[in-house]
């Protein structure tokens, strides 16, 4: 799709997909704050939650990596580092 | 065949999963409406009932993308309900497309004369056939997984039946004027991801699964039109391959003649080679490790029963269940009420075709008190049948073990 149909589709999908959506309290800590400005942009925060608490810390990191590399997510090195961090300490493998 | 022991060793490893609750069906205090006690803790913590625009509640998994699984009680009918039929999307943008402006590309470097088709063209121009087929997410009941593997923790209701109507795939790309040196048909939804670097959600099928009679460009959805959430106007039907091939608001049909090598083909929905006992080869795709996924395993769901259900000592009951698999068609379903020691058959219901759900029915009485252990397996006309054991794989597909209940005898 070009842009522009996306920015419409995106209006669109404002009013018929996010409607439903709440706000997920994440747990406090260091890094809740980059996980909210980058991962909410793509999806809802509930994928964290509902993968929880099983992955190690190299799966998470992984996850974090296939969100750049392979979706193409803009996220920067040291944003990247201290979310795979935060998840690992918040939503890991107990 | 896996003994007996070793299926108590795989079931030893999900009680000791979820905190020993597992028999008793409540762990982590869920409801267990929102899945089986064998769902991670975080997932059914963050599962909630709850109704998109135009469907009844569904066990919501994710909001953005949307994914929406269809509670176990509504495949106790052998056709799912449009308005309960589970909702899977990869990407975010999701536009609503109207009937009046939706146009069907059908192009690509094999064909002789690209075709633009409308609504109406797709309706009118082509003969119309209904097919009744599962449409299955390949990640069904991934959350069952033991260990668990990241992704959507689906339960078992990422999936339906439904009589799909529409025009043969292969009509539209004869019309087209398909060449004899296509390889693979490509297909684009109206989907698209938040930022550009996003992989779009593209599919490819080979060649010879497109010009299959049964795959069809469905504009029909049992009897009506496709909700916006199943892909409305219209989607691919691919019928015995799992949903990922189901291109939802299909936008784009291409016929190439090289494999289609953007990540949703390259990268995901695929499975180790070897380890599932797959007829269907996609062998362009194919590299010495994995293979895409193809058709769905020989399955089955107890549909009227759950863990820690009441049943009354001698009194008969009948335990409902659906049987499914890649298209072969349901040779059998044997139940077993002491564990899995010994198995009986199951009856049949009315045969709807070899794609759709096939119901079957178990009268048991119970014979002591206590705990009674139900199980469930088909078996296909291919001569496959569900596993015992966990065929382990990274992205968590093709989860078809046999399904066991734990009633309460009084």
């Amino acid at each position: 799709m070009k842009i522009a149909t996306m920015v419409i589709a995106l209006a669109l999908a404002a009013t018929t997909v996010i409607a439903a959506e709440q706000r997920i309290a994440l747990k406090e800590g260091p890094g809740r704050d980059k996980i909210e400005a980058n991962c909410a942009a793509c999806h809802s925060l509930d994928y964290i939650t509902t993968n929880s608490p099983f992955l190690t810390r190299q799966v998470w990191d992984a996850e974090v990596t296939k969100m750049i590399k392979a979706f193409g997510a803009p996220i920067s090195d040291a944003d990247a580092k201290e979310i795979a961090e935060y998840l690992t300490k918040n939503y890991g493998q107990p | 065949m896996k003994s007996r022991r070793d299926f108590l060793k795989t079931t030893g490893a999900l009680v000791l999963a979820t905190g020993g609750t597992w028999l008793a069906g409540h762990a982590h205090g869920a409801d267990p409406v929102l899945g089986p006690a064998e769902l991670p803790e975080g997932t059914l913590s963050s599962s909630l009932l709850e109704a998109l625009p135009g469907k009844v509640a569904l066990i919501k998994k994710s909001w953005r993308p949307p994914n929406y699984e269809t509670p176990v009680s509504y495949f106790n009918d052998v056709f799912t309900r449009n308005d309960a039929f589970f909702v899977r999307y990869h990407l975010a943008n999701i536009p609503e497309v109207a009937a009046v402006t939706w146009r069907l590309k059908v192009g690509g470097e094999s064909v002789e004369k690209p075709i633009e088709l409308t609504l109406d063209n797709l309706k009118n121009d082509y003969e119309q056939v209904e097919v009744a087929a599962v449409c299955q997410c390949s990640g069904n009941r991934r959350g069952m997984f033991v260990p668990h593997v990241p992704g959507v923790e689906w339960g078992p209701g990422a999936m339906g039946n439904a009589r799909w109507k529409g025009a043969r795939l292969k009509d539209v790309l004869t019309k087209a004027g398909l060449k004899k040196d296509a390889l693979e048909i490509v297909f684009d939804g109206a989907d698209s991801g938040v930022f550009p670097g996003t992989p779009d959600f593209v599919k490819s099928i080979p060649v010879w699964k497109a010009m299959d009679e049964n795959t069809v460009i469905a504009w029909q959805m049992n009897g009506q039109p496709l909700p916006h959430w199943n892909g409305f106007p219209a989607r691919i039907v691919v019928p015995g391959w799992t949903a990922t091939y189901w291109m939802k608001q299909v936008t784009s049909i291409s016929a190439v003649t090289k494999p289609y090598d953007g990540f949703w083909v390259k990268s995901a929905y695929r499975i180790p080679r070897g380890k599932f006992p797959l007829v269907d080869r996609f062998i362009s795709q194919e590299t010495e490790v994995n293979t895409p996924i193809t058709e769905m395993v020989v399955n089955s769901l107890m549909t009227n029963v759950a863990n820690g259900m009441q049943a009354t000592l001698g009194q008969a009951f009948e335990v409902k269940g659906i049987a499914w698999d890649g298209g072969y068609g349901i040779a059998r379903v044997e139940v077993s009420q002491d564990g899995g020691q010994s198995w009986r058959s199951a009856t049949l219901g009315q045969d709807y075709g070899r794609f759709s759900f096939r119901q079957w029915t178990y009268l048991l009485t119970p014979s002591q008190r206590g705990a009674l252990n139900v199980m469930a397996r088909a078996s296909n006309r291919a001569g496959a049948t569900q596993t015992f054991e966990l065929i382990a794989n990274p992205a968590g597909y093709h989860h078809n073990v046999v399904q066991r209940v734990a009633l309460n005898v009084g």
